[in-house]
C-alpha cells in the first residue's frame, strides 16, 4: 500500500505547469487534491513516472460569480461549496450536495476540478456539471480550449482531457430566481459512492408552467448521464405531484443500468426513479 | 530514489527531514519523526485512522505525500495532552465515557473531533455523526465515541441541544 516512486514537482504558476505537462506528456500527471488519485497509485493502479503537484499555484485558487457564471478554478476544494458560495439555485444546489462527497477530511483536499478530471461515475460534481451544463476551460502550453459538459465525459474514469493538459476552470450558470434545483442521492452508508443520484433543474414561468428542464443521473452508468425524455415530458405544463411521478418513471427507463453483485439493474432503475421523484419534489417544496 | 529535505512544523516544534516524494506524510510523522501516535490503518483513505490537523484543517495523512507540507503546520495527537500529560477535555471524555476499546482509532477520532470543535459555530446531533461518519472504528465501538464527543462539546460549551429526530 506504499505508492510506486515518482518524481516531484511543485509549480509555483500555471505557466510552469502547463510546462511541465508538455515536457511529461503520458508519464505526467496531475496532483491536486489527490483524495482518488492517491489511493489510485497506493494500489498500483497508476504508476505516473511524474506528479505535478498544482496545490502552490495561488492563481488557481478561486471561486466567483462573474458575467453570469460560477468560475472555479482548480484548486477550489469540495469543502468551499459547504456555504454558499453564490446566491441564488446553484450556490443553493451545490451546499446541498457537497454534503455528500466522501467525508469531511476528504472535503478539505479534495477539489472540484478534480472530480470533473477523474471522472468517477458515481461523482455528485460531474452530475451537476452535466446537469446545468458547465463549461470546462482546458489549457495546455500555448492552447486553450472550452468543452461543453456534454463533451467532456467519455467513458469510466475518461474525459476528453489531454495528458498535455490542464483542466484550469470549470464554469456553472448561476440561475436565476426562476429555476428550482433538486437533488437526491441513495448510498448504503454516510459518504460512500452513489448507488444512484438524481440532479434536477426546473424554470418555472409567470404562469407556473415548466419552461425549461434538466434531469441528469449518476453512479447509474458508466458516465453522468441526461434523462431528456424525462425532462421534456414536463415541459409547458404546471409540475403537479403526477407529473413529477410521470417523469420520474420515464428517467427509470430511458438508460442501462451498470450491475453489480450488490445491486441489480431493477433495483437501481428503481432507485433512479425514486430518486428523481424525490429530487423534482424536494426542489418545489421551497 | 534521491530525498528532498522538507520542514515540517509538527504540535508547534520544527522537524527537518529528507523525504522520498512518494512517502506520504503518516509515514514521514512515524518513521522521520519519530511520532508514532498517528495510526495507519487502510493506507488508502477510507478508515482515518491517520487524520491529522494540517494548517488547520483535518486531513488522512495518507493522502497526502510529505513533501506537500514542506513548511507547513501539522498537529497530531501528541500535541493534545499538556507537557505534563495531563488530558484536554476531549481526551478526557474519551477516558471517561469508555470512548476506547483497543485504542487504534482513537488517535484519528480524536483529531477527527478536535478539528470539528473547533470549528465555529455549535455542534448538534447531525453535524456530530455526519463529521464522526468520516473515521473507522474496528470495534465498533461508536456509541461511546459518540458519548465522549458530545460530553466533551457540553463541556467545551459547543453543543446545541436537538429535538431526536
Amino acid at each position: 500500500m506504499k505508492c510506486p516512486p515518482f518524481d516531484y514537482h511543485a509549480p509555483r504558476s500555471q505557466a510552469e505547469a502547463l510546462a511541465l505537462l508538455a515536457r511529461h506528456g503520458e508519464e505526467g500527471k496531475i496532483l491536486a487534491g489527490g483524495q482518488s488519485l492517491v489511493p489510485t497509485m497506493a494500489f498500483r493502479l497508476a504508476r505516473p513516472a511524474s506528479l505535478i503537484d498544482i496545490n502552490r499555484i495561488a492563481e488557481l485558487d478561486y471561486c466567483r460569480a462573474e458575467a453570469g457564471r460560477l468560475r472555479i478554478g482548480a484548486l477550489a476544494r469540495h469543502a468551499r461549496f459547504e456555504r454558499l458560495v453564490a446566491p441564488g439555485p446553484t450556490g443553493a444546489l451545490l451546499a446541498r450536495a457537497a454534503e455528500h462527497i466522501a467525508h469531511a477530511p476528504i472535503r478539505t483536499r479534495g477539489t472540484f476540478c478534480g472530480s470533473l478530471a477523474h471522472a468517477d461515475p458515481a461523482s455528485e460534481w460531474c452530475c451537476i456539471a452535466l446537469a446545468l451544463g458547465a463549461e470546462m476551460r482546458v489549457l495546455r502550453e500555448g492552447g486553450e480550449r472550452l468543452v461543453p459538459a456534454a463533451d467532456w465525459f467519455q467513458s469510466v474514469f475518461t474525459t476528453t482531457l489531454g495528458h498535455d493538459e490542464l483542466l484550469a476552470e470549470a464554469s456553472l450558470p448561476l440561475l436565476g430566481p426562476d429555476w428550482r434545483c433538486g437533488f437526491a442521492e441513495f448510498n448504503r452508508r454516510a459518504g460512500d459512492f452513489a448507488v444512484a443520484m438524481a440532479v434536477t433543474a426546473l424554470r418555472l414561468d409567470a404562469a407556473g408552467h415548466v419552461a425549461g428542464a434538466r434531469i441528469a443521473l449518476g453512479g447509474v452508468a458508466g458516465t453522468p448521464i441526461l434523462a431528456e425524455a424525462a425532462a421534456a415530458a414536463l415541459l409547458g405544463a404546471p409540475p403537479t405531484s403526477d407529473r413529477l411521478r410521470a417523469a420520474a418513471a420515464l428517467a427509470a427507463e430511458g438508460f442501462e443500468p451498470t450491475e453489480d453483485a450488490q445491486v441489480p439493474a431493477d433495483y437501481r432503475r428503481d432507485l433512479v426513479r425514486a430518486m428523481t421523484r424525490r429530487a423534482l419534489e424536494g426542489s418545489l417544496a421551497t | 530514489m534521491s530525498k528532498t529535505p522538507i520542514r515540517l512544523t509538527v504540535n508547534g516544534l520544527p522537524h527537518e527531514v529528507a523525504v522520498e516524494p512518494r512517502r506520504t506524510l503518516a509515514d514521514a510523522l512515524r518513521d522521520d519523526c519519530g511520532l508514532t501516535g498517528t495510526h495507519l490503518g487502510c493506507e488508502h483513505g477510507v478508515c482515518g485512522a491517520c487524520t491529522v490537523l494540517l494548517d488547520g484543517e483535518a486531513v488522512r495523512a495518507c493522502l497526502h505525500f510529505a513533501v506537500q507540507a514542506d513548511s507547513r503546520a501539522i498537529r497530531t495527537v501528541e500535541g493534545l495532552a499538556a507537557p505534563d500529560g495531563t488530558l484536554n477535555p476531549l481526551q478526557r471524555a474519551f477516558w471517561e465515557n469508555h470512548g476506547l476499546q483497543c485504542g487504534f482509532c482513537t488517535p484519528g477520532f480524536l483529531m477527527l473531533a478536535t478539528w470539528m470543535l473547533e470549528q465555529p459555530g455549535p455542534v448538534d446531533e447531525a453535524r456530530l455523526r455526519h463529521v464522526l461518519s468520516s473515521n473507522l472504528c474496528r470495534c465498533t465501538g461508536y456509541q461511546n465515541i459518540l458519548t465522549a464527543v458530545r460530553a466533551a462539546a457540553q463541556e467545551l460549551g459547543k453543543w446545541a441541544e436537538t429535538a431526536p429526530a
